[in-house]
């Protein structure tokens, strides 16, 4: 496969990407505002993979550090992405037994 | 099986966990598998990687990059991991705009080792690839913005400079540096130099700085929502110039669904995106003009002690209780929901209306109300609620305000104008709890107050409430 066609593909990907973002998450109620915003910043610590990409490539030691920083940005993204929006939707759980016990 | 394959297999696993994992948080009932689900598609996503990296030997050779990898990924997720544990509820967006930040800040810079690594090929006579080359600048410039732009909305949200500040200066300001970016982003697109890429760098902390600042803190959700989808663009045009497909995938999806995520909230108050980046509500002039129908008019309030109170609420039929930010902040939801159940053990219908920007973010009073036990039939809407204040014997209106101020109807001066409001006014009694009679977070007075139905009870809400639960008890 040429470079072109490559480059193609990745527009592709982006274009469909554009169409699902969209339409995934069209409708969804106001309460789940707060932790659909918390759940997509999570996905987008996927960025963290870019790190490690880079970091692994890295020759000199300016690239290096500025790799590892990336890789550690990254993975506070993620990590504590995940975390605070499962905690948030926690709240959404207990709220259901604790209903029906009153 | 080779490695590369069996990588793209992970990936492509993990590109189907993520959007069905968004599918799911979009439903109330399976928001949190659809968390699960995410988080389960990033580990394959992780998975793959160190195959990909390991099993095809990308790792510089003669160098602990490996190793640097681990110990960055386990230094980013302890921080992470315990700084997300740590949180109050009450600082949640405070902590998502940090988060945030920090995958803008993660793409800026990859995307500046990636231009190092494009500077390194020029000059080694490679052909510099165009598309990368592209992506790699929007990915420093947006990666930037969402960075420094969401260490300004922390900033703010964290109570630093907290209200809109807007100046003509500032607007002339604003469009100046715009022109900047537009103009630095073409040379450096044309030059192919490292000159004007780090300028670039510069006039994006410049701009992002503009934009974020003159916007009050009661419109900051709306803020970091757009800048999370800045960070998720960011991620993809990482994904083009490091040609990753998972990074376009998941960059992409954050970057779409984010976009309309932030056109939603902007619905649910009633705003165009355009007037939440660009009126700068709050801000010092606006207010003014806002509460401008009673300025200069003696205004006279009522004000009730602890044990009166405790007498009225003991003996009414019915309770609307509308608790905000001022609530939350004071850490006082536990004591209302320890006054609800006491008065609804004496039989009163105790009911909790929730503002849809109630706290400071659009969901916000939901998740602090659940994690104080309030059941969750005891919670309403505002569709579902409004109609019913007429037949309400009190509406109990704790740290609330911009969501219960009757300007929002009619006064079209008021930067709130349009927003939907919780009727609290039309209730036979009108209780406010708050500290004073200072204006709300969007800086905004409220005639509520004013209210010949309204009785004001100053203090600290947790204070306040905890003395009025004493004195509920002992009537």
């Amino acid at each position: 496969m040429n470079e072109a066609t490559l480059v193609l593909y990745a527009i592709y990907i982006f274009m469909l990407a554009v169409f699902v973002g969209f339409e995934v998450i069209s409708k969804v109620p106001v309460q789940l505002h707060t932790p659909l915003m918390s759940g997509t910043n999570a996905i987008h610590g996927i960025v963290m993979l870019g790190g490690m990409l880079v970091l692994a490539e890295a020759s000199t030691p300016l690239l290096t550090w500025l790799g590892f920083a990336a890789v550690v940005l990254g993975a506070m993204n993620l990590f504590g992405g995940f975390v605070v929006t499962d905690r948030m939707l926690e709240m959404f759980k207990t709220k259901k037994p604790a209903g029906g016990k009153s | 099986m080779n490695p590369k394959l069996l990588s793209d297999i992970a990936y492509l696993t993990s590109a189907v966990l993520f959007i069905i994992g968004l599918k799911f948080l979009s439903h109330p009932r399976r928001a949190r598998n659809g968390n699960t689900l995410a988080a389960t598609g990033m580990a394959f996503a992780i998975v793959a990687s160190f195959i990909f990296i390991w099993g095809g030997h990308v790792l510089h050779p003669g160098t602990n990059n490996g190793l640097l990898i681990i110990i960055g990924i386990v230094v980013g997720a302890v921080v992470g991991t315990v700084g997300a544990r740590a949180v109050a509820m009450t600082e949640m967006p405070q902590m998502v705009a940090l988060l945030n930040g920090c995958g803008g800040g993660a793409a800026a810079l990859i995307s500046t080792v990636e231009f190092a690594n494009f500077m390194g090929a020029k000059a080694a006579g490679q052909p510099v690839d165009s598309l990368g080359f592209g992506a790699t600048m929007f990915g420093g410039v947006v990666g930037s913005i969402a960075f420094w732009g969401s260490l300004v909305a922390f900033g703010k949200l964290s109570g630093v400079a907290e209200k809109a500040i807007t100046s003509p200066v500032q607007k002339v300001l604003t469009v100046v540096v715009f022109l900047a970016l537009i103009v630095s982003i073409g040379m450096s697109a044309v030059a192919h130099d490292s000159m004007p890429f780090y300028a670039l760098l510069a006039v994006a902390l410049v701009f992002s700085i503009l934009m974020v600042l003159p916007i009050g803190g009661a419109d900051m959700p709306v803020v970091i929502s757009l800048l999370n989808s800045f960070t998720g663009l960011a991620v993809a045009a990482t994904g083009f110039s490091l040609q990753q497909p998972a990074l376009i995938i998941s960059g992409t999806l954050v970057g779409a669904s984010g976009m309309l995520l932030t056109l939603l909230m902007c619905k649910a108050m009633n705003r165009s995106i355009a007037n939440v980046l660009f009126a700068g509500v709050g801000g010092g002039p606006v207010a003014t003009a806002g509460g401008g129908g009673g300025a200069g008019v003696k205004k006279s309030h009522r004000e009730i002690t602890a044990d009166d109170l405790a007498m009225l609420l003991s003996n009414v039929e019915s309770v609307i209780v509308i608790p905000g930010y001022g609530m939350a902040v004071a850490q006082a939801q536990h004591v209302t929901r320890e006054l609800g159940d006491l008065l609804a053990a004496k039989g009163v219908d105790v009911k909790f209306a929730v503002h849809p920007v109630a706290g400071r973010m659009p969901g916000h009073m939901n998740v602090l109300l659940a994690e104080a036990n309030v059941p969750y039939e005891q919670l309403y809407d505002l569709e579902q609620i409004n109609s019913e204040f007429e037949r309400t014997d009190v509406a109990l209106v704790i740290g609330a305000n911009d969501v219960v101020n009757p300007a929002a109807r009619y006064d079209k001066a008021s930067p709130i104008y349009g927003m939907p409001i919780l009727d609290a006014d039309k209730a036979r009694n009108i209780i406010v709890v708050k500290r004073s009679l200072n204006p709300g977070f969007a800086g905004i007075d409220n005639e509520i107050y004013y209210n010949p139905k309204t009785y004001m009870y100053f203090g600290d809400a947790k204070n306040a409430i905890g003395k009025l639960v004493e004195a509920v008890k002992a009537q």
